[in-house]
């Protein structure tokens, strides 16, 4: 007899319980709403590029000529390209035998792997290996293969901060691992709470999990927040005493928006403190092309560094690469670009620098606009964005919302949020998408609107929100 | 104290999976090719030839011009305002830039796109399917992914949830399948291709296997079929391709066809026929018979791997299971934009009249033509060499001769502690700088092959 195919029911459970909202129900409404007609501005995913801000122009100057390398044998190309990017064109076509479309080694080229090793030596003063950096398509697939390498089974948890981006949850629940929460606190400016951490990682043990793994995010996503060296020191020590890897996705270390606080990575720190922590703790940092004032997220270009991590184990993560084959080439060099950018003296070095300072002088302005913006708003109250590309703002939804939300079965800042789409045509993520303390509701945005766009934007979001409140916080006329 | 992430506690999936396409002896050539670096001169050959692995511009083929000068001018849109630029660039090459840019959101090409690729772009590869099969396309079953080993891997984890749940594979098959089933903790069912008759395919064989399979409690999924095969190289014949439809239908199974090779066909009395137009041509309708069909940029005459690009085309699912596969995809955000171009232009290349046509033509037939040669010539060569056998290339981009191995060198080969056709694959490597993959890496057990 003939069995059914594939249904709804036979899935494997793992996939149905992972949640992305990034791209769930509110940018599905905008799409829909999009192709009516109506005009979104989407703040739902950090893609500068698509909300106007240009690339710079070296990188897809040097990627264009990788790409068709006829163009360097003909005689006019030096008309319409810089020396330097026909130079540096050679330079990665000389590393890439086969060039751009061959396979690489699974790990990604070497010569742009030892880039990225020179990168990380300049900034931290400490020598990296190549041998131990990884090119991944984008951050996010080297995350997965760390997580799927520790994960065994519902018993192995991994530390993740309250609110987080919700990558983190969705591999844990793919990997079918167990998520140990510890919360940020939102009133010392999303700060870390060690009390709160070693609680949850008592709890969890109390009820069968081990706990293998730290996320964290820094500079913060969704909550911007950067992290002072004391903080990483004891970050690690944390890590130390309680037997953790720490991962350390430092995707937004170039999106700084606060001098008093400059990013230091959690290597580097690690180093400082010399032994036994400096040869124990494990840790793999992550990075990518996507953020900073690059925004090349569409070329899926990232890395990670491992420290202390065992040569066996080492050879397995190898091994779980090299199934993927290699990470697409045009995306390790715009790493290597991204790690090696034009020096002073350069002939493409003042328009680099020109492009590049002008986008984070602009997301540093962006980012107090939006904060400011927010906290101009009745029942919103708004932490500084001190780096990545989010603002995470608390909106104090009046009983009354919170009861119209559920009436209409759905998340109270999901309802919030989607009243805020349908009438101003922003869409955001509901905070539930990233996680938050029960009852306390937030939305992220981005600060990549166009800087011209922002009074507008802030505007009619204050508009929108002032009369919610209104509506919803109004005296009941009894 | 004791580390935390070391190999005896990490997830025995991986621990367990294996990819010998990369592995071993690969490895040791890596080494030994730092060896001739450092040391010119102290091995008895000048370079190590990676024949491991289906990688051709490694070996100097040549890319296809108009896909780099379309890539060229999306990656660097700027240029088409430069004057200069239409001397450097066909017209064609430049008016495609043109309308693909236009297909994107803001001409942003550096901004992450929808989940499952561009609009535009997979409205081009409906189209290229359309005109393949004489059967419609719709852009919303495609989607675009970083290579089609990607898309391997979400099949594979949204139709296991235990070691139960078991996935038919052809024995010898493309490592990629036993290394995702491993990863994602399912149980690979093999079926065996008969070498002896060109490695053809049987469905009673399949019956045989799949019966096996359930008499064991495991709920088989889905029936893997790479057509053309790797490392086989057979072209399934049409006849072939109807009852296995019919099989799956009757059996329940999801169908998985790796296409990859489609267009790497050497021999005059094959033909490659997609198993969508197969499906459709007996009368399965869009929701009637679930399948999904690989497709990849980098095979072909194209050859782009390091692009990685490609995609997968999914019919016959309801919408909820669909509503998972895109969940699954937006964790991952967007594949890379350079990918789904040439994914793009590779459904729907330049076309008789077209600027470009005349070189384009020159360029892939030329390329087709030579691979057709050296598949012919080296399946010669092996067939003329003392203890090889060899089944002709039908297709694809390797060969899988077999190796009579003498008894003494079998057992050396355990003395060494290694199986026997990984054995000669290292004196092989270390005698000559050849590499390549022993079969017992694509699953053949009692034989010894080589790709």
């Amino acid at each position: 007899m003939a069995r059914k195919p594939l249904d709804y029911d036979q899935l494997n459970e793992n996939v149905k319980k992972v949640q992305y909202a990034v791209r769930g129900e509110l940018y599905l409404r905008a799409s829909e709403l999009q192709k009516q007609g109506k005009k979104i501005i989407f703040t739902n995913v950090g893609n500068p590029h698509a909300l106007g801000q240009k690339p710079l122009t070296f990188p897809r100057q040097v990627v264009a000529l990788c790409q068709a390398p006829f163009l360097l044998d003909d005689p006019n190309v030096g008309l319409i390209f810089p020396a330097d990017a026909i130079a540096r064109a050679k330079h990665y076509l000389a590393m890439a035998p086969g060039g751009l479309g061959a396979y690489s080694d699974s790990r990604g080229i070497p010569g742009v792997r030892k880039e990225v090793a020179e990168f990380i030596e300049r900034r931290d003063g400490y020598p990296s290996d190549p041998e131990l950096i990884y090119l991944t398509d984008g951050a996010s697939k080297g995350v997965m293969q760390i997580l799927n390498a520790i994960i065994r089974n519902d018993r192995d948890g991994i530390l993740v901060p309250v609110p987080q981006y919700p990558l983190y949850s969705a591999a844990i629940s793919l990997f079918g691992g167990a998520l140990v929460p510890y919360y940020l606190k939102e009133e010392a400016n999303w700060g870390l709470d060690f009390v709160n951490a070693r609680q949850s990682v008592a709890a969890a043990r109390a009820k069968g999990i081990t706990v293998r793994a730290m996320v964290i995010i820094n500079p913060g996503n969704p909550t911007g927040q950067c992290l002072s060296e004391a903080n990483i020191r004891e970050l690690l020590r944390f890590c130390y005493e309680e037997n953790l890897v720490l991962l350390a996705d430092e995707v937004y270390q170039q999106n700084i928006y606060q001098d008093e606080r400059p990013f230091i990575s959690a290597r580097k720190v690690l180093f400082d403190m010399g032994p036994p922590l400096s040869r124990e703790v494990q840790l793999v940092s992550y990075h990518t092309v996507s953020k900073g004032f690059w925004g090349e997220c569409g070329q899926r270009g990232g890395y990670f560094e491992m420290t202390n991590i065992p040569p066996k184990t080492v050879d397995e993560i190898y091994k779980v690469a090299s199934i993927a084959l290699s990470p697409n080439v045009p995306g390790q060099i715009f790493m290597g670009l991204m790690v090696n950018p034009p020096k002073p003296g350069d002939i493409s070095y003042p328009r680099y620098a020109t492009e590049s300072k002008a986008i984070l002088d602009s997301m540093r302005r962006r980012a107090h606009m939006m904060t400011d913006g927010f906290n101009s708003c009745r029942n919103v109250v708004c932490n500084f964005t001190e780096g990545a590309m989010y603002s995470f703002p608390q909106i104090r939804l009046p009983p009354r919302a919170i009861q119209a939300a559920k009436s209409a079965g759905k998340e109270p800042d999901v309802f919030y949020c989607l009243k805020l789409l349908e009438a101003t045509g922003i869409s955001t993520v509901p905070g539930s998408g990233f996680g938050q303390k029960e009852g306390v509701f937030h939305l992220r945005t981005t600060i990549l609107p166009a800087e011209e766009d922002f009074p507008a934007i802030m505007s009619s979001f204050k508009k929108f929100n002032d009369s919610f409140m209104e509506q919803y916080e109004g005296y009941s006329r009894m | 104290m004791a580390t935390v992430v070391a190999v005896e506690n990490l997830n025995p999936k991986v621990l367990q999976c294996e990819y010998a396409v990369r592995g071993e002896i690969v490895i040791h050539a890596q080494r030994l090719q730092q060896q001739l670096q450092t040391q010119p001169g102290s091995l008895p050959f000048d370079e190590i030839l990676y024949c491991n692995i289906g990688n051709p511009q490694s070996l100097g083929q040549q890319p296809v011009t108009f896909f780099r000068e379309v890539l060229a001018l999306c990656d660097h849109p700027s240029l088409l305002e430069k004057a200069e630029t239409t001397s450097l660039f066909s017209a064609d090459s430049i008016s495609r830039a043109k309308e693909i840019l236009a297909t994107i959101p803001g001409r942003a090409t550096g901004a992450y796109s929808h989940s499952q690729g561009i609009k535009g772009l997979r409205d081009a590869i409906a189209a290229g399917i359309a005109s393949r099969d004489g059967f419609p396309a719709n852009a919303d079953d495609i989607f675009i992914t970083d290579g089609a080993s990607p898309g391997v891997h979400m099949m594979m984890q949204l139709l296991i949830r235990n070691e139960k749940d078991g996935i038919l594979c052809p024995i010898p098959q493309y490592p990629l399948y036993s290394a995702s089933i491993a990863l994602h903790g399912g149980t690979l069912v093999p079926y065996y291709l008969d070498e002896s008759t060109g490695w053809g395919l049987k469905t009673s064989d399949l019956k045989q296997q799949l019966d096996d399979a359930r008499s064991k409690g495991i709920d088989v999924r889905a029936l893997v079929v790479i057509n053309p095969g790797n490392p086989t190289g057979q072209v399934l014949a049409e006849e072939n391709q109807y009852d296995i439809v019919k099989f799956c239908q009757n059996e329940g199974l999801i169908l998985l066809a790796d296409e990859v090779y489609q267009e790497n066909v050497y021999v005059a009395d094959k033909k490659f026929n997609s198993f969508k137009k197969i499906v459709r041509s007996m009368g399965y309708g869009e929701n009637d018979f679930p399948l999904v069909s690989y497709q990849s940029v980098s095979k072909g005459y194209y050859g782009e791997c390091g692009k990685r690009g490609g995609y997968m085309e999914i019919t016959g699912f309801s919408a909820p299971v669909r509503e998972q596969i895109y969940k699954i995809a937006s964790v991952n955000l967007c594949s890379n934009i350079t990918g789904q171009i040439l994914a793009s232009l590779v459904m729907n290349p330049p076309k008789p009249g077209d600027e470009s046509y005349a070189a384009y033509q020159a360029e892939r037939d030329g390329i087709l033509e030579s691979l057709a040669r050296r598949a012919k010539a080296i399946e010669d060569a092996f067939n003329n060499l003392e203890g090889y056998s060899c089944n002709k290339a039908e297709g694809a981009m390797y060969v899988f001769p077999q190796i009579h191995l003498p008894k003494k060198a079998i057992e050396a080969a355990k003395a060494a502690g290694k199986a026997p056709d990984a054995f000669y694959a290292l004196r092989l490597l270390e005698s000559t700088g050849i590499v390549v993959v022993p079969g017992s890496g694509f699953g053949q057990v009692s034989k010894s092959n080589l790709s």
